[in-house]
């Protein structure tokens, strides 16, 4: 099932220094359905990537990947310098270098805000808990919602979950932050307040790779953006191209039916 | 209620001289025989430590039951000596004379089974419903096996081996305390059903919350311990505490094998020729104490779920 990765080579190590995330012939199957076909790509250190496509594209797989909550069968996929393997310790140090913003928040809801924020810290960090307390307390004012520090996720708007998602995951200081569909279960009020802060965020120097069909968002932070159709990726352009220029049938055809209606 | 007090008598050396004086209940018997009930054939001038043992057991379950008391993280850190001392003063030894498990009796042997096999079953159930479910093929069948083979065996026929057939494969010469093979089976069996119930809460969580442990670089233990467990334990209070009030009164079951629990006692006392016949006095006290224990375990679990509860709700 499973193909060995082959041992990093010279190559791979001198462009894993330039790249956050390098994904290499990376191929995913769920039993015979191959949801991920041949992926190459690299994502610079600090690089604001948008991955857009149809349902079923195999786009939030293709981030869920880089974090190993799904497992790719063959190629390499290379995160901040470490490759993914099946060794655990591997995949918890990538992990905690790279955060993960859901579309369904997945707070913990027996928890406070606050507590949702530093319980990262304090377990995977080892961090104490003032310094934690001190740190969340940063990022929460960071999303705008400090005054919810002691209230518990059960209380709060949808919009204002996905900011203290946002937060949390800022928590652990990651280099990496991957949004999957941030805003698709929100209503349309909201979405506004949460674009707000990522496109904040974008500009203070993480790598972002984010699963979203917010086209205003793409233009105003995205570096590069990637289309996807059937585990493929069909064609990737800055930004400005894509939308205005698209070279592909299949892009086409998917721009026009996100942005005509 | 005329019967129950009014015209009850409540002193008395045997059932005559309680008719003699009211036409009611006869509640003699059980005041000639409250050490019994109490104590079972403990010895007297020993029955300070049960008293001592209970004591402790009610310092101990304080802080564990209620949050809201003084020195909580102190008290709940030496709660862990509870059992330890608890067995020491009950059995003896180590300079208190030692007092054979045999003469365990009465409400005291409810407790002692039902407290253990409360304290043991949640932890080790809790085990068992992770193992269930682990991705290592081995402690899932393991734990599959265990659950299934435990479930599906009377609770008695346990009970009937652990007082005959373990000896024989056991070397000869080797004996084993019969309270503490009780107490073990007893253990073992409410372990298998906390496990399913446990297994129902963890079913409940959404995949979300497994994966935002992941995400963040959780190790195993600690996501189930700070994120997965809290929430499922929560859930499944109501399954919890039921199997709690079942394996409390499953106690009773010990009477088979010849332990004498306050039933037992209570069937003892009506074969005395000086009380025959007042079996409904008898009963209803026992009734009486199990209805208080029970209900107060219902009761405490209300509290629990409201107290958890709220914390979610607008």
């Amino acid at each position: 099932m499973t193909q060995k990765p082959e041992p990093m080579n010279e190559e791979t190590k001198s462009a894993a220094e330039n790249y956050a995330v390098i994904m290499r012939d990376v191929h995913k199957w769920y039993g015979k359905f191959h949801v991920l076909k041949n992926i190459n790509l690299n994502v610079g250190v600090g690089e604001k990537i948008v991955v857009c496509g149809p349902s079923g594209s195999g786009k939030s797989t293709l981030i869920r990947c880089i974090n190993r909550l799904e497992e790719h069968q063959q190629g390499e996929i290379i995160v901040e310098g470490i490759e993914l393997s099946h060794d655990i310790k591997n995949i918890e140090s990538i992990r905690r270098e790279v955060g993960m913003v859901f579309q369904h928040f997945n707070l913990f809801p027996h928890l406070t805000v606050l507590e949702n924020c530093t319980l990262a810290p304090i377990w995977v960090r080892k961090m104490p808990l003032a310094e934690a307390n001190a740190v969340a307390m940063k990022y929460l004012e960071r999303v705008k919602i400090p005054e919810q520090a002691n209230k518990y996720p059960g209380q709060l708007s949808g919009g204002q979950q996905q900011r203290v998602a946002i937060a949390r995951s800022l928590c652990m200081k990651p280099r990496i932050l991957l949004f999957d569909e941030p805003t698709s279960a929100l209503d349309p009020e909201m979405i506004k307040e949460v674009l707000d802060v990522m496109i904040q965020l974008a500009s203070e120097g993480i790598t972002m790779i984010c699963v979203t069909h917010e086209m205003g968002f793409a233009r105003t932070v995205g570096d590069r953006v990637i289309f996807m159709d059937n585990g493929e990726i069909i064609e990737e352009n800055n930004p400005d191209d894509f939308f205005l220029n698209p070279q592909h049938e299949r892009t086409k055809l998917f721009l026009s039916q996100i942005l005509d209606h | 209620m005329d019967w129950l007090f009014l015209d009850a008598a409540f002193t008395g050396g045997s059932r005559d001289e309680c008719s003699a004086k009211a036409g009611g209940a006869c509640w003699a018997v059980i005041g000639e025989r409250l050490n019994l009930f109490t104590y079972g054939f403990y010895p007297a001038a020993e029955r300070w430590r049960v008293n001592l043992s209970f004591v402790l057991l009610i310092f101990t379950l304080i802080p564990i039951l209620f949050e809201k008391v003084p020195y909580r993280k102190y008290a709940l850190h030496i709660a862990v000596a509870f059992p330890f001392v608890t067995a020491w003063l009950l059995v003896g030894g180590l300079g208190l004379t030692p007092v054979e498990t045999d003469q365990f009796g009465g409400f005291m042997l409810t407790l002692v089974i039902g407290i253990t096999g409360i304290g043991f079953s949640l932890p080790i159930g809790i085990l068992l419903a992770l193992g269930r479910q682990s991705r290592l093929r081995a402690i899932q069948i393991f734990s599959i096996g265990f659950i299934e083979f435990i479930r599906g065996v009377p609770l008695i026929t346990l009970l009937f081996v652990a007082s005959t057939m373990l000896n024989y494969f056991l070397p000869p010469g080797v004996t084993f305390d019969l309270l503490l093979r009780v107490l073990i089976m007893v253990t073992l069996f409410a372990s298998a059903y906390m496990a399913e119930v446990i297994r129902g809460g963890l079913q409940a969580i959404p995949k979300g919350q497994f994966e935002a442990a992941d995400s963040m670089g959780l190790h195993y233990w600690s996501a189930m311990r700070l994120i997965v467990l809290p929430q499922a334990m929560k859930i499944s209070i109501p399954g919890i505490v039921n199997t709690f009030i079942g394996l409390y009164k499953d106690t009773t079951l010990v009477i088979i094998i010849g332990l004498l629990d306050p039933l037992g006692i209570g069937r003892a006392s009506l074969a005395d020729t000086r009380w025959t016949g007042l079996s409904t006095e008898v009963y209803l006290f026992v009734a009486i104490f199990f209805f208080i224990s029970c209900f107060g375990m219902a009761r405490y679990s209300q509290h629990l779920e409201n107290k958890l509860e709220t914390e979610h709700k607008r």
